[in-house]
This record gives structure tokens, C-alpha cells and sequence, in this order.
């Protein structure tokens, strides 16, 4: 039995036009200690499945179990990384890392506690500016901050969403080693989904690739799907990465096997996109660039009220 | 160096025309006294500050001492009210809808009105005046703490939700200091308001103040210390604003 099941998953949001179907029939198995990569393009209902996958949203239908238990809510032993870093900016690195190990060991004494969160900054590096506020910090320290606040819970479960999105391309490089040296460095290695928009990222990191695709018009009455409604999104067939870690982008751009990797998952990608095409969604079907950069930032909302 | 100069000349041009025209009134108005005048008539009370000679004959500065510390209690009340309120608002869509229609009926209502109900509720006039203070002066620092929370980002909730933080954690850790600098608007706003219904409820009440001042001047015929204490109030509110901005701007950036 694998250690996560995803069973025909499905979600759906009310939109003004009726509801949006985003995902249905996901249905996938991740190993212990795997290290599988959604890959998608932006838009294709990659972060809602990863919510779904971790329990911070509900499906509309289908199930999740982890280690044979079915996912209600957030499980204890996972932890997330996000792309936008999601730190708090009233406290300082030391301070985010203690939230959560305050809430993960709540046993420890609180000496205890601080050592331990001093240690996860020391292991990503950052053990000098453990004092400074997410403000004071550049993107990539911060998301380091971030990876050593998931890292510190001693998470069973890794769930990473664009984690390295916002970063540029060298500090991107960086991290992604260290991730992958924290994910296999325990005493098992860390059971982790990530999803990212970038083939290279899931090449270089993963064990698996699982493409998003449209779900088969099958699925669905034809006539119900309106010109401007996008088809529901569904995971595609696996696609295994049997390259020898560590692995390096450098050495990724001339391996063979790599390269037969890459072109079959880009191939499955845009067929997927032509595909949406043919059944008539001709006005959401401009194809997504696939490693495209950031989400746009929250607008700031007016302060003084009165 | 000269956009310094100028920032200190302008002030000051405009307060020289504002006396021009408070003289040029004068001239024309025979009760209102000019601006020589008043100084001539109130130096007693800004030169010796903290004397005190009868119950409303007191230096400025003790009068002032006196509506400061009945607005300090009242709008510490009004607040301690407030910011639990405005917490509830912005948690709960439910409450909101609840509560909207009456907060939106009660806050333009004028303390003038607060107070005679106070008078009834209390039968004194001290804690009538606070009454009134408190309840006009809790508005903005209700709405802005429920729009604080409301605008709290969703990547902090999602915090939350994933390191699985209890309600209290959640609240202190996470609800209280992202909605800080809101909350302080809103103070700064409320200590505003509060300020203004001193003045009236002082006068309403005859106690010892600036608008107790004011009011019994008014009725011993002393017009020059109207505008004595009328410029008295304008400063002091300017000086409390002032300091809650400071407050503010702190808070912000930190």
C-alpha cells in the first residue's frame, strides 16, 4: 500500500457563471520517501490540488489518506514551504522558526525549543542572521527561513508549493540543492509532492514528474462545458526521473536520459494544451508559458477607515 | 536650506494673515475683542499656568490638565470597549451582520445628546461625561480594528492553518500584530473625537476644564478668554493627534 492514495479527487468553485469545475478524477500513489513534482502551467489548478492533497482545503468528492489514515485537515506531520515565503514580518527568523516548533513540540522546555530553531536556521545556512526580520532579508533568505521552519517540525510529509518561483535563476539553484540534501539527509528520506511550472525544477529534484492535463471529455457532457469554461484539470501519467542524485542543472543539460525526460513531459504538457483546443474552450487556451514567473503580489488594501 | 526657511516663514505668514482677519473682525464686531486684547485679558492664565484661584480660575495648563485627564478615562474606557468589539466584528460575518445597522444608527449620533441619557443612567455628572466620551469616541477604533482583521492576508491564515496554531496562538501571534497599525488609526481617530466631547460635556456639565471655562466666561460676559480657550483646545488637539502619529508611523515601520 503506498504511503499517500489520492482517490478521485474533484473540486469545484462557484464563479458568477455558474460553477468552475477545476479538478476531477485525481487519483494518484506516492511512495514513502519519494519525492514526486506536479508540473503545470500556471492557471491548471496546481495549487488547489496541493491544497487538497494537504488538507487545507476539502474536495468536493473523492479522498486522501496518508500512512492509511484518511486527511482531515492539516495533518500534524507535515509541513509546507510556499512560494511567497509566508513569513510573519512582526518576528524575527528565530522567532518563525520557534512558532512552529512551539506548536510541533509542545513538550520541549522552551530552551529546548530555542536550540532546536536555532539549529534548522544553522542547517540552511543562516545561522548569523537568526535576529533579523523577514524584512531585512533577501527572497532567498527568507525562503531558506521558510524551508528551515518545515524542516524543523521533523515532518513526516513535505508538501512545497513553487517554492522556488519568486527566486532568481543562480540563488534557485542554490536552494534547490539544499532542499534536496535536507529531503534525503534524515534518517529516511522525507516523503515529499511539490508542485512547480518548471520542467527543469522536477527533473533535477524529483523521482516522478505527474503532468497536469485536462480530464477526457468524456468525463463531462459536451454540451454542458461553455465555450469560455475551461476543462477540468486531471493528473496524467507518471513519468519516471531514474537519474543517480546529486544531481546538477549542468550535468542535467547533456544527459540523455534527461533529455528524453524533458521532451516527454513537454510533449505531454502543450499535446494537453492543443488538446483543450479541439473541444472548444477556444477563449481560455492561450498556452500558459510553462516556466513563467511569480504570482502577482496582494494588492495593499487602504488602511485608514473611518 | 531655503525650502527650510520657507517651511518655517509660510506657517508663520499664515497665522499673521489669520490675526489680520481676527482683527479686522474686531473692528467691525464691538464685542469681540481683538487679538491685543486677548492677550492683554489672558496672560494671567498662560504666564502663571498653574495657578489656582478659584474653582474655574485656574492657569491654562491646569485647566487643560483637568479635560486631558477626563479624556484619558474616557476614551481608555471607550477603547477597552472597542478593540474587543472591533476583534469580534472582524472574525465573525455573522456579528457583522448582526450589529452593522445599530452601529451605523449610533455613530453619528452628537454627544449632546449622549449626555442627558448619561445624566439619566448616572445621575452624576462625571461619569455621564464619560459615558458620552466613550460612546463617541469608540466608532473609529471599532471599524478599524474589524477592517484590520478582515485585512489580514491570507498567507498568514494559511500560516496558521498549517503549523496548526491553537485559537489563542493564533490570536496573539497572528491576529493582534497584523491588525496593530489599524488598531492604532483607529485610537488616533478615537482620542480625535473624544477630545471634541470633552468641551461640549464640560460645558454641559459646568465642571472644571477648559470648556467648563469657556462656558462661564461666556456667561460672565469675558469674551477675550472665549478665545483663550478656544485656541487652548485647538492646540492641545493638534499636540494629541500629533502623538498618536508618532505612535502610528512607529508601529508601521517596525
Amino acid at each position: 500500500m503506498a504511503f499517500i492514495e489520492i482517490r478521485d479527487l474533484a473540486k469545484s468553485f462557484v464563479s458568477p457563471t455558474g460553477p468552475r469545475h477545476v479538478l476531477k478524477g485525481v487519483s494518484l500513489d506516492v511512495q514513502q520517501g519519494e519525492f514526486v513534482a506536479i508540473v503545470g502551467a500556471m492557471g491548471s489548478g496546481k495549487s488547489t490540488l496541493l491544497s487538497l492533497i494537504a488538507g487545507l482545503t476539502m474536495p468536493d468528492a473523492g479522498s486522501v489518506s496518508v500512512g492509511g489514515e484518511p486527511t482531515r485537515g492539516v495533518r500534524r506531520d507535515a509541513a509546507f514551504v510556499f512560494q511567497n515565503y509566508s513569513l510573519l514580518p512582526w518576528f524575527t527568523a528565530l522567532e518563525n522558526v520557534r512558532l512552529a516548533v512551539e506548536a510541533a513540540f509542545p513538550e520541549m522546555s522552551r530552551a529546548e525549543q530555542r536550540r532546536h530553531a536555532t539549529r534548522a536556521l544553522e542547517q540552511v545556512g543562516l545561522g548569523n542572521a537568526i535576529d533579523r526580520r523577514p524584512k531585512q532579508l533577501s527572497g532567498g533568505m527568507r525562503q531558506r527561513v521558510a524551508i528551515a521552519r518545515a524542516f524543523a517540525t521533523k515532518p513526516q510529509v513535505l508538501f512545497l508549493d513553487e517554492p522556488f518561483g519568486a527566486l532568481d535563476a543562480l540563488t534557485r539553484e542554490t536552494l534547490q540543492q539544499e532542499l534536496s540534501r535536507l529531503c534525503s539527509e534524515g534518517e529516511r528520506p522525507v516523503t515529499t509532492v511539490m508542485i512547480t511550472n518548471s520542467v527543469e525544477e522536477a527533473i533535477l529534484l524529483s523521482d516522478r514528474i505527474v503532468p497536469i492535463v485536462p480530464a477526457p471529455p468524456l468525463d463531462h457532457a459536451r454540451g454542458a462545458l461553455s465555450k469560455a469554461e475551461r476543462a477540468p484539470a486531471t493528473l496524467g501519467t507518471p513519468i519516471p526521473v531514474e537519474l543517480s542524485r546529486p544531481r546538477s542543472l549542468a550535468q542535467l543539460a547533456h544527459d540523455e536520459q534527461a533529455t528524453q525526460v524533458r521532451a516527454h513531459v513537454v510533449s505531454t504538457l502543450t499535446a494537453s494544451v492543443r488538446g483543450r483546443t479541439l473541444w472548444g474552450t477556444a477563449h481560455s487556451t492561450a498556452p500558459a508559458p510553462l516556466a513563467a514567473g511569480a504570482k502577482t503580489a496582494l494588492a495593499k488594501p487602504a488602511r485608514e477607515i473611518q | 536650506m531655503a525650502k527650510r526657511v520657507l517651511n518655517f516663514i509660510l506657517p508663520l505668514g499664515g497665522i499673521g494673515l489669520a490675526l489680520l482677519v481676527w482683527w479686522g473682525a474686531s473692528q467691525i464686531v464691538p464685542d469681540l475683542p481683538s487679538p491685543a486684547r486677548t492677550w492683554e485679558e489672558s496672560k494671567i492664565y498662560i504666564l502663571e499656568p498653574f495657578a489656582k484661584r478659584g474653582e474655574m480660575d485656574q492657569g491654562i495648563v491646569l485647566l487643560a490638565y483637568y479635560s486631558l485627564l477626563r479624556v484619558a478615562r474616557g476614551f481608555l474606557l471607550g477603547v477597552a470597549i472597542a478593540t474587543p468589539i472591533g476583534f469580534l466584528l472582524g472574525v465573525s460575518a455573522t456579528l457583522t451582520r448582526m450589529f452593522d445597522p445599530i452601529m451605523q444608527v449610533l455613530r453619528p449620533i452628537s454627544p449632546l445628546a449622549w449626555l442627558p441619557l448619561g445624566l439619566v443612567l448616572f445621575q452624576k455628572s462625571e461619569p455621564a461625561a464619560l459615558f458620552a466620551i466613550a460612546v463617541c469616541s469608540m466608532w473609529p477604533t471599532v471599524i478599524n480594528t474589524m477592517m484590520g482583521v478582515r485585512a489580514i492576508p491570507q498567507d498568514y491564515w494559511n500560516v496558521a492553518k498549517v503549523l496548526r496554531l491553537s485559537k489563542f496562538t493564533t490570536f496573539t501571534k497572528i491576529i493582534v500584530p497584523a491588525t496593530l497599525p489599524y488598531m492604532f488609526t483607529g485610537y488616533r481617530l478615537s482620542l480625535g473625537i473624544a477630545w471634541l466631547v470633552i468641551v461640549a460635556s464640560e460645558m454641559l456639565t459646568g465642571t472644571p476644564g477648559v470648556g467648563g471655562f469657556l462656558w462661564q466666561e461666556y456667561n460672565s460676559l469675558v469674551y477675550a478668554h472665549i478665545l483663550l480657550a478656544i485656541i487652548t483646545i485647538g492646540i492641545v488637539g493638534f499636540v494629541l493627534d500629533r502623538l498618536m502619529g508618532l505612535a502610528e508611523a512607529r508601529l508601521r515601520t517596525s
